[in-house]
């Protein structure tokens, strides 16, 4: 038998779902699991049904309304007649269809699809999973090839369980050394996207890698993985290891009893290979990532939160100089401006990003026994599920924020999109735990400052940014 | 979806870099449960001075003159020029619905971002790629000349300019063949479904634990 050359997780996972390669240089991907919610599915729905066609394996879906809905006052039930007809649409589809599980508006199971697929279980090493959403990066963490797909190709994997793709190129993102105190897998994702660059990782498949990632917990590569959408990769992922299997263990959807022990046997081979080669590598030492705070409407407009916006004169490339012009024109900031004097309006800790449990408490550690700055408007703490929120209020979490001026909210993606209440009023300035700093993004006109659950915890007590290294 | 072969349109500029599916088409638009309908709040934060609301009648709202679609030089644009990671952020689809909705039939960028890029491909789109140099050139052409089209010749794989260049494109050959044919992604690949069953249910004996109902 010949010798097989050595190779990357990528290799691994593409190749056991080709179903078949086609003469034209495409393959049919196999699709394990499906997560869906009510932003992106609807036409997909109705196109099946124009079409006559039924869906090839509706247990492959897994189903949360979490857009759309409000994060308050869930007693009124989704007072916007808009949004109500997108969820009840959702709930109208499901009814019809099917689903291996639906966690429909106010269940004690909703959340975001992508803290809800990985706390359930229903996210194993191996899979493939799509959804119509970008951050489905996020289920990298668990050694999944998981990407976001539009809607056309939403019902694609509805009517086929498949997807027809191209492999992408690999790219080896290497952290090693330890994580300061204060510095977190949120910062780790920034300080990659500032060094590559939002569209540093097109075309490629991103694994993270080296002992820094090892030591991040399940939690801390969701969002690292969550972000790799942010650096224009098609997906992140990092290799299973024993944090990934105990982080499985017991979950609703996980194998059990056999089941478990062959699946662990085959999760456990979910690895790079020694001597695997890669497309592209690109090397961080932990040591020298510190806090990150975004100050433009791009996430790889970053900068430590000890440094100042840039001058825009500084970018060599017109293009980039005069994004940054507008950038700050846009944020109301000036060049040269230490970040630690920017003033904030309102705080939101939340989204797939960085909503669950671990981020709660990061975020409450750093307000436990403060009280939010007299500038500070509005404080949100949203986590990202019922089952984060119910594990919160048992450690006594709630109370913290609540104490420290926080509201408390129900889970959804809330802020994060603006596409329910939360949103930020025009000129608005927002330190934010979520992914996107875009013009508009959290509410039009609204300026938002992308940082750790640490670091918005430390805005909020300070009412402008501060390193929370210094606050301890 | 339309057949996309050979177009020939006028060109609109937008020049900056990382245009986002947020500033294509805002959230506030996402609410709806139809595919059609977007043109109108294509860019919507851009292009008016108000803030735009699902539903409404835009006939009325006040434009934002300095936005370069509002200019009346670009009226019926079917060809859109951008610039480096065109499309990035969200995965709504609803980004080159409003496109197409409004007249684009074309984009030509430096770079698009993975899944706008692919989304196009679903609707009849063609997202085309060329190198700094020509884009750059392109947008010095458009700037200076009133009325610049340029033709896009998807069987050649050219961009056609109007002194006679034509600028060669990429394009992977299944991309090409569907867009040529205007072929329907779902029904091309039921006509694998034997093998689609074969290769599940191989998978269902090998890891059982992913065919839990």
């Amino acid at each position: 038998m010949s010798q097989q050359s050595p190779q990357t997780l990528y290799d691994k996972l593409w190749q056991s779902h080709v179903v078949l390669e086609q003469d034209d240089g495409s393959a049919l991907i196999y699709i394990d699991r499906h997560l869906v919610h009510e932003v992106t599915s609807p036409q997909a729905f109705e196109g099946l049904k124009l079409a006559g066609r039924q869906p090839w394996r509706i247990k492959s879906v897994v189903a949360t309304a979490d857009h759309n809905t409000p994060t308050d006052h869930w007693e009124r039930g989704i007072e916007d007649p808009v949004s109500r007809l997108q969820v009840e649409t959702l709930d109208a589809n499901i009814a019809e269809f099917g689903a291996l599980a639906y966690y429909p508006f106010k269940h004690e199971r909703q959340g975001i699809v992508h803290v809800v697929g990985p706390e359930n279980g229903a996210t194993l090493p191996g899979m493939t999973v799509v959804c119509g959403d970008s951050h489905t990066s996020t289920h990298g963490a668990f050694a999944c090839m998981a990407h976001g797909i539009g809607t056309s190709e939403v019902e694609h994997v509805l009517a086929t369980q498949c997807l027809v793709q191209k492999k992408s190129k690999t790219m080896l993102v290497r952290v090693e050394g330890e994580l300061g105190q204060g510095v977190s897998a949120k910062d780790v994702a920034l300080a990659v996207i500032g060094k590559i660059g939002t569209a540093g990782g097109t075309g490629y498949a991103i694994e993270f890698a080296g002992s820094a990632i090892r030591s991040l917990s399940m939690e801390g590569r969701m969002t690292l993985c969550n972000m790799a959408i942010e650096a224009g990769a098609r997906m992140g992922f990092v290799a299973v290891d024993q944090t990934t299997i105990d982080y499985l263990k017991g979950r609703s959807y996980a194998p059990q009893g056999d089941d478990w022990e062959r699946a662990v046997a085959y999760w456990r081979t979910l690895v790079s290979d020694e001597g695997a080669s890669f497309d592209a590598v690109v090397e961080l030492a932990a040591a020298d990532i510190e806090p990150q705070v975004t100050w433009g409407t791009s996430p790889e407009m970053v900068v430590s939160v000890k440094g100042c916006v840039p001058d825009p004169a500084s970018f060599a490339d017109p293009v980039k100089r005069e994004g940054a012009e507008r950038a700050l024109a846009y944020m109301g900031l000036s060049a040269n401006q230490p970040i630690e004097s920017i003033a904030i309006d309102k705080v939101f800790i939340g989204s797939c990003t960085n909503s669950r449990i671990e981020d709660l408490r990061a975020a409450a550690d750093v307000v436990k026994g403060k009280h939010i700055a007299a500038n500070v408007k509005l404080a949100l703490a949203v986590p990202g599920s019922g089952l984060v929120k119910r594990q919160a209020e048992a450690e006594g979490l709630d109370k913290i924020f609540v104490a420290a001026g926080f509201e408390w909210r129900e889970p959804g993606c809330s802020m994060c999109l603006a596409m329910n209440a939360d949103r930020l009023a025009p000129g608005e300035r927002c330190a934010s735990t979520s992914n996107r700093n875009f013009e508009g993004r959290q509410g039009a006109g609204g300026r938002t400052h992308l940082v750790s659950p640490q670091m918005a915890a430390a805005a909020a007590i300070a009412g402008h940014f501060a390193d929370v290294r210094d606050l301890a | 979806m339309e057949a996309f072969v050979r177009l020939d349109g006028l060109v609109a500029p937008l020049d900056r870099a990382n245009v986002d599916t947020d500033a294509i088409i805002p959230k506030q638009f996402l609410k709806s449960i139809k595919r059609s309908g977007f043109g109108p709040n294509l860019f919507d934060e851009w292009r008016y001075l108000d803030v735009g609301q699902p539903g409404q009648d835009c006939s009325g709202r006040p434009q934002n003159p300095d936005f370069v679609l509002n200019q009346p030089r670009y009226q019926g644009a079917q060809i859109l020029l951008a610039r480096q990671n065109f499309g990035c952020g969200s995965s709504r689809e609803h980004a080159p619905w409003a496109l197409l909705d409004y007249g684009f039939r074309a984009i030509i960028a430096e770079s698009f971002a993975d899944i706008f890029f692919n989304n196009c491909f679903k609707n009849g789109i063609l997202p085309i790629v060329l190198p700094a140099a020509d884009i750059d050139a392109l947008f010095a052409a458009v700037n200076a000349t009133p009325g610049y089209r340029l033709t896009v010749d998807l069987e050649k794989q050219l961009v056609e300019r109007p002194d006679g260049a034509a600028l060669p494109f990429a394009i992977e050959p299944f991309r090409k063949e569907r867009l040529l044919n205007g072929w329907d992604d779902i029904g091309l690949t039921l006509l694998q479904a034997d093998k689609i069953r074969a290769f599940e249910e191989k998978r269902r004996i090998e890891q059982p634990w992913l065919f839990s109902a």
